[in-house]
């Protein structure tokens, strides 16, 4: 804690908020552009979000914003289980086999560059129900980023490994588990955490479009309800989600991964 | 850290001392072996004609300028790679030959120029894995005998429940050579081990290698390009030279076991080294004006 508190690094972060919050609270409020005095700024903003009786219904005392964070926090946490589920061992698959990365690459470099958002029309009439079709979508760009990231990981796992395991006497599932997993498993969070980031950004995308909760869905209704405080409350509670998110994945991924903290710490 | 074991000195335990028996296997037959790249279209020649003996618990340097074969001769005993010509026995069994297909196993364990250890798995975890996987020994059984082993290897005992990247390059290939050793190996393969390392790191290195042969004695083929190494290790050095890659001469190692560092400046050392530098410099020009012959 105390390290926290001298640290460069945690100030400058404080300082860099701070100076956020200042340009939003300058341009919303001193610059005599019409178009930035519409906005809301910083203090409207945080006063209806912390306020018991909020104007516009949405604040952190009332129930139907934790029905939306809910919503959205389930969505997102389904397709990106899906996605880790089937994309780390598609990954570790098309890695490992010369021949199914035949099969799969080609595919993937077509079905990879189509933007989430051009899927919702097909996935809507393939679930028949805007539910599934929001987590479809959700889960193709986690899945996509998910099975890239760990293909590349067993790609990258130096062949010296693999022929010291098999002089040790190792069989194909040993050098599975004891090379291929932990080799790649550092390429295999990064993509994890890019699929989490770009879960969340697909995910608000397809509820603006196809569905009744979700904090995608509350910033697109307050636009059209001209709740202006309310869309930024809904943008924040999105960046918080998404950070909250991908730090977790962090956490996780570094207690599998003592052997990297310890050798990064020697570095540094 | 292990306090129940005796932290040993490296300096104390020196290399002098009694040498281990020559064990019973390990006896090394490559005839003939060639190796031909892409034989349908460009039809590279790695490797010719080449031909080694080595005896059950003989310690064999191989030496020659780059690109000329050693790795493929290295790749082709360890089971890596397919030979196209020739055949390579181990005590007797083929171990490779055009028609079989290569297969590494424990008998024949290397040790990587750039090292190989799991950077996932501690110290110790490496070194136990070759029997845990294998299913030879079972964990208790594997950590005792590991213990014990990297004890004997200058005190890396103490170093068991460290990640390899934090270790040093010299212990890290200790640790590599332990690992293998866990094996009970017939041969130990070599590949170029200590070619990064600065020659104070490269002494030390030699130190601990010798000590760990005279202690547990396995075949050892020691590919290296640096001569003074090849024959302070080694009891015999074979030349091999490029276009096409084969083995042109030999030389034996006369200098006395155990190997000590103050040999280094001993005059029948420096006599070997003469004679062996002058045979590498000779072949590498026949060699030379072979491949001038071939651009002609």
């Amino acid at each position: 804690m105390k390290d926290l508190l001298t640290s460069k690094r945690f100030w400058l972060m404080w300082a860099g908020y701070a100076l956020f919050m200042l340009m939003w609270y300058g341009s919303t409020n001193w610059l005599p552009i019409a178009a930035f005095n519409r906005l809301p700024g910083p203090i409207e903003v945080i006063t209806e979000w912390v306020n018991p009786d909020p104007f516009y219904g949405i604040s952190i005392f009332t129930a139907p914003y934790y029905t939306h964070i809910l919503y959205s926090v389930a969505r997102a946490t389904t397709a990106f289980l899906l996605a880790v589920a089937l994309g780390v061992p598609l990954g570790i698959l098309m890695g490992w086999s010369t021949r199914f990365n035949e099969y799969a690459s080609g595919l993937f470099g077509l079905l990879r560059p189509i933007p989430p958002l051009a899927w919702v029309p097909v996935a809507i009439l393939l679930f028949a129900q805007p539910e599934a079709a929001v987590v479809f979508v959700t889960f193709l760009v986690a899945f996509f980023a998910t099975t890239m990231n760990t293909f590349v990981g067993v790609r990258s796992i130096d062949k010296d490994y693999f022929r010291a395991a098999e002089c040790l006497g190792s069989s194909p599932t040993q050098v599975l588990r004891h090379v291929i997993i932990p080799g790649a498993l550092p390429h295999i969070f990064t993509g994890l955490q890019i699929a989490m980031g770009a879960a969340w950004f697909s995910l608000a995308a397809g509820e603006m479009i196809a569905a009744q909760y979700g904090l995608g869905f509350l910033v697109f209704e307050s636009y059209n309800l001209i709740q202006f405080p309310t869309i930024v409350i809904g943008m924040a509670t999105l960046g918080l989600a998404g950070y909250i998110s991908s730090a977790l994945i962090r956490v996780v991924g570094k207690r599998l991964m003592q052997w990297r903290e310890q050798a990064l710490g020697m570095e540094g | 850290m292990n306090a129940g074991l005796a932290q040993r000195n490296p300096e104390a335990s020196s290399t002098r001392g009694v040498m281990a028996e020559r064990p019973d296997v390990g006896k090394l037959s490559v005839r003939n072996v060639g190796k031909i790249y892409d034989p349908e279209g460009a039809a590279v020649v790695a490797v010719e004609d080449c031909d080694v003996e080595v005896e059950a618990g003989d310690f064999v340097a191989i030496v020659g300028p780059s690109g000329c074969g050693k790795s493929t001769l290295m790749n082709a005993i360890a089971g890596f790679d397919t030979i196209t010509s020739g055949e390579i026995m181990l005590d007797g069994v083929p171990l490779a030959s055009p028609q079989l297909a290569p297969r590494p196993g424990p008998d024949r364990v290397v040790v990587f120029q750039h090292g190989a250890l799991f950077p996932w798995k501690t110290v110790l975890e490496n070194v136990t894995y070759g029997p845990m996987v294998q299913g030879k020994l079972s964990a208790d059984e594997a950590r005792i005998k590991a213990m014990g082993l990297l004890g004997e290897c200058g005190g890396l005992d103490r170093v068991a429940d460290t990640y390899p990247p934090q270790l040093s390059s010299g212990m890290q290939r200790r640790v590599e050579i332990v690992r293998a050793l866990m094996n009970d190996p017939s041969i130990l393969l070599l590949d170029e081990p200590f070619r990064a390392m600065d020659t104070v790191s490269k002494t030390t290195m030699h130190r601990h290698l010798l000590q760990m042969y005279r202690l547990c004695r396995r075949t050892i083929i020691f590919i290296t390009h640096d001569l003074e190494e090849a024959v302070f290790l080694a009891d015999k050095v074979m030349i091999m030279t490029s276009r096409p890659g084969t083995m042109k001469k030999s030389l034996d190692i006369t200098l006395p076991r155990p190997r000590a560092t103050d040999m280094l400046t001993s005059e029948e050392f420096r006599e070997l080294k003469l004679q062996l530098s002058a045979t590498v410099h000779e072949e590498a020009k026949k060699a030379f004006v072979r491949g001038e012959r071939e651009q002609a």
